[in-house]
């Protein structure tokens, strides 16, 4: 079975046709804002990543694809400090992020979501994205114990930037409700919103449309275009849905056991024999 | 006593983050305050203002434990000897220094905090029940130590006399005089935990007690907020220890060891882990729990059993319904009597309307 083609491409298309097109000249995409490079991660004797190499181009969207097991979490978890390379160098913005602390890697400015959602549940919508402001926010334990003054200016300031991403992502019916009580779909905009809040300039998404329908999918992608275009936010992105990776991705990248087998743009390494015969191998 | 009701509309972010967002909760606050202030005191006879600074003080400490046990997921069963540093601290300084209350006071409090930052450090590794008994093996520490250096415990006698407190060069001697006092620090303990439980600091704690992986998506140092969530908990605990002191008039580790870590403990479990009500409700229903049952034998167990086995009875009795208060609780409604107190609110919210 061969790749499956975008199934209604042009309507998200539309817009990027032109970039895409123009990805590996334009000065845009140049300087990479994450390089992975030789990246091996074992666990005992599974090897879930072996000698990955990509370059992430400022501005892009890269998608991470492969089948499952193929070790895209877990390289995911690498950049974002979850998981300490076996072996390799993660540079992001000309700074070795290697062996720092997730928590450090996030004030840096790389967002990320996850693929089974991690939301405080029993907080609401509202203050699951104030925690997102947690890097941006200062009181310490004085200002925040006497409130009245600082701190309150600074969490009224940014209640107010919480609204507009509130808005943003069309959650204003329902920002004092707890998050566990969202349905799949919101929850996952919940997380993206969340992500947002942090002002991330890189945004790691593990399958931000996995188990939607088709609509909530178009709207997803339509929200990850608008951030990336919009915002500036430079994407990497696991997708399943083929369709929605050729449609809206800069450049594309395949994993199968651990390895990279094909990058680039994404009706090259559609038509990559070894990709083929990677989703072939798996599908009979 | 936080919530939103038809009708009442926000215009302003200020308005929707305020404390009481709802007019009636203002002036239900507004009542209390008053009886409290001065109701209370002017009818109460001393025995029982005796018995609300009991309340008072223990609402300090429960306060503080909720902060690291119901906000920030974390347990700590040293709780009562974190009381006996700040005890021991404020008793010194105030013996030896001649330190004036103003300064022994938040003294404790600071030199428990660092004790229970240093107790905290392994939280960052074990959780849960490895961490309660890390927790109770500082409290056994912390008891030795206090009784075995002379230094500290003042002699043999384990205990050191401290004066009256004052403030503004008021002594405060009677039980009417210290229950202002112990108002107003029971007042100003939760006038402080209200503002950190909605600011930034109390939202990374309920966020780690949430979903620490999240937490540290969001850019929150773990290792530093479980540190942070130990000490302020701890200063509640030091500050709890020299009011006590204060109190008795004598700072004794007898009056701060493992079964007032579990009091304090079935104090925020009965009145409601992650919130700001439940534990005053716990301290309350704690600390009169054994007047009641005292009062009670007093005047039923006569009829059963003489005086001597009627004194032995009683303590033993206060333990078993104390164990059976909280598995009550934990089986039947786990988030306590604030739990309790919202479900009857809510009642009357939507009375007529029952569903
Ligand atoms: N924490 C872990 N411990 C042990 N094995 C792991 C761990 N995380 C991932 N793996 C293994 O690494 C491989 C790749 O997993 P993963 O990165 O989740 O793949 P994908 O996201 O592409 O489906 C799998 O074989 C998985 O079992
Ligand atoms: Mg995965």
């Amino acid at each position: 079975m061969p790749l499956p083609m975008p199934a209604d491409g042009p309507l998200i298309a539309e817009r990027r046709v032109a970039a895409v097109c123009a990805s590996d000249q334009s000065e845009r995409y140049v300087t990479p804002i994450l390089t992975v490079e030789g990246l091996s991660k074992r666990f005992g004797g599974v090897v879930a990543v072996r000698d990955v190499s990509l370059a992430v181009p400022r501005g892009s969207i890269t998608s991470i694809i492969g089948p499952n097991g193929a070790g895209k979490t877990s390289l995911l978890n690498m950049i974002s400090g979850f998981y300490r390379p076996s072996e390799g160098r993660i540079t992001f913005e000309a700074r070795d992020i290697s062996r720092s602390r997730p928590n450090q890697i996030a004030s840096l400015g790389i967002g990320r979501t996850f693929q089974n959602i991690a939301l405080f549940g029993g907080l609401t919508v509202l203050d699951n994205i104030l925690l997102g402001r947690h890097v941006h926010m200062r009181a310490g334990v004085l200002k925040s114990v006497i409130y009245w003054g600082l701190a309150a200016r600074e969490e009224i300031a940014h209640r107010a930037r919480c609204e507009e991403i509130i808005e943003f992502l069309r959650l204003q019916d329902i920002r004092k409700q707890p998050a566990s009580a969202l349905p799949y779909g919101l929850r996952k905009r919940v997380e993206l919103g969340r992500a947002l809040a942090v002002e991330p300039r890189l945004l790691l998404l593990d399958e931000p449309m996995g188990g939607m329908n088709q609509e909530e999918k178009e709207n997803m992608a339509r929200f990850i275009l608008d951030v990336n275009q919009e915002w500036g936010v430079t994407m990497l992105l696991i997708e399943h849905d083929m369709g929605v990776v050729m449609d809206i991705s800069d450049q594309v990248v395949v994993l199968d056991s651990g390895q990279r087998i094909a990058a680039g743009r994404p009706a090259d390494v559609q038509a990559d024999p070894a990709v083929i015969a990677a989703y072939l191998g798996k599908t009979r | 006593m936080f919530h939103r009701e038809a009708g009442v509309f926000k215009t302003t972010y200020a308005a929707d983050m305020s404390l009481f967002p709802l007019p009636v909760a203002r002036k239900a606050i507004a009542v209390i305050c008053v009886l409290l202030v001065a109701f209370i005191p002017l009818v109460c006879s001393e025995y029982q203002l005796s018995q609300f600074n009991l309340i008072f003080i223990a609402v300090v400490g429960a306060l503080g434990l909720n902060i690291l046990v119901g906000y920030t997921g974390q347990i700590s069963i040293g709780h009562g000897a974190f009381m006996s540093v700040g005890a021991y601290t404020a008793a010194n300084l105030a013996v030896r220094l001649d330190l004036p209350f103003w300064i022994t006071l938040p003294a404790g409090g600071l030199m428990a905090a660092l004790i229970g930052a240093a107790v905290g450090v392994p939280s960052l590794r074990i959780k849960g029940l490895y961490l309660a008994i890390t927790t109770l093996a500082a409290q056994l520490i912390i008891e030795w130590t206090i009784n075995h250096v002379p230094f500290i415990s003042g002699g043999t006698q384990v205990s050191i006399p401290v004066p009256k407190p004052s403030l503004f060069g008021f002594q405060f001697e009677t039980q009417r005089e210290l229950y202002f006092l112990l108002l107003l620090a029971a007042g100003v303990a939760t006038i402080a935990t209200l503002n950190l439980v909605r600011s930034r600091l109390g939202r990374a704690f309920v966020a780690i007690r949430d979903h620490d992986i999240a937490a540290e998506i969001t850019g929150i140092d773990i290792f530093r907020y479980k540190l942070l969530a130990f000490a302020i908990s701890s200063f509640y605990a030091g500050v709890t220890g020299v009011l006590y002191t204060y109190y008795l008039g004598i700072a004794n580790y007898e009056q701060f060891q493992i079964d007032v870590s579990i009091d304090f403990l079935a104090m925020i479990i009965i009145g409601g882990l992650g919130s700001v009500l439940g534990p005053i409700l716990g301290a309350a229903f704690v600390t009169l729990l054994p007047i009641f049952i005292r009062g009670l034998m007093q005047s039923m167990g006569g009829l059963l059993m003489n005086e001597n086995t009627l004194a032995a009875v009683i303590p033993n009795l206060r333990l078993t319904l104390f164990g059976v208060a909280i598995i009550l609780f934990l089986i039947v409604e786990p988030e306590g009597l604030n739990r309790l107190w919202r479900n009857s609110r809510n009642y009357f919210r939507f009375w007529p309307f029952s569903y």
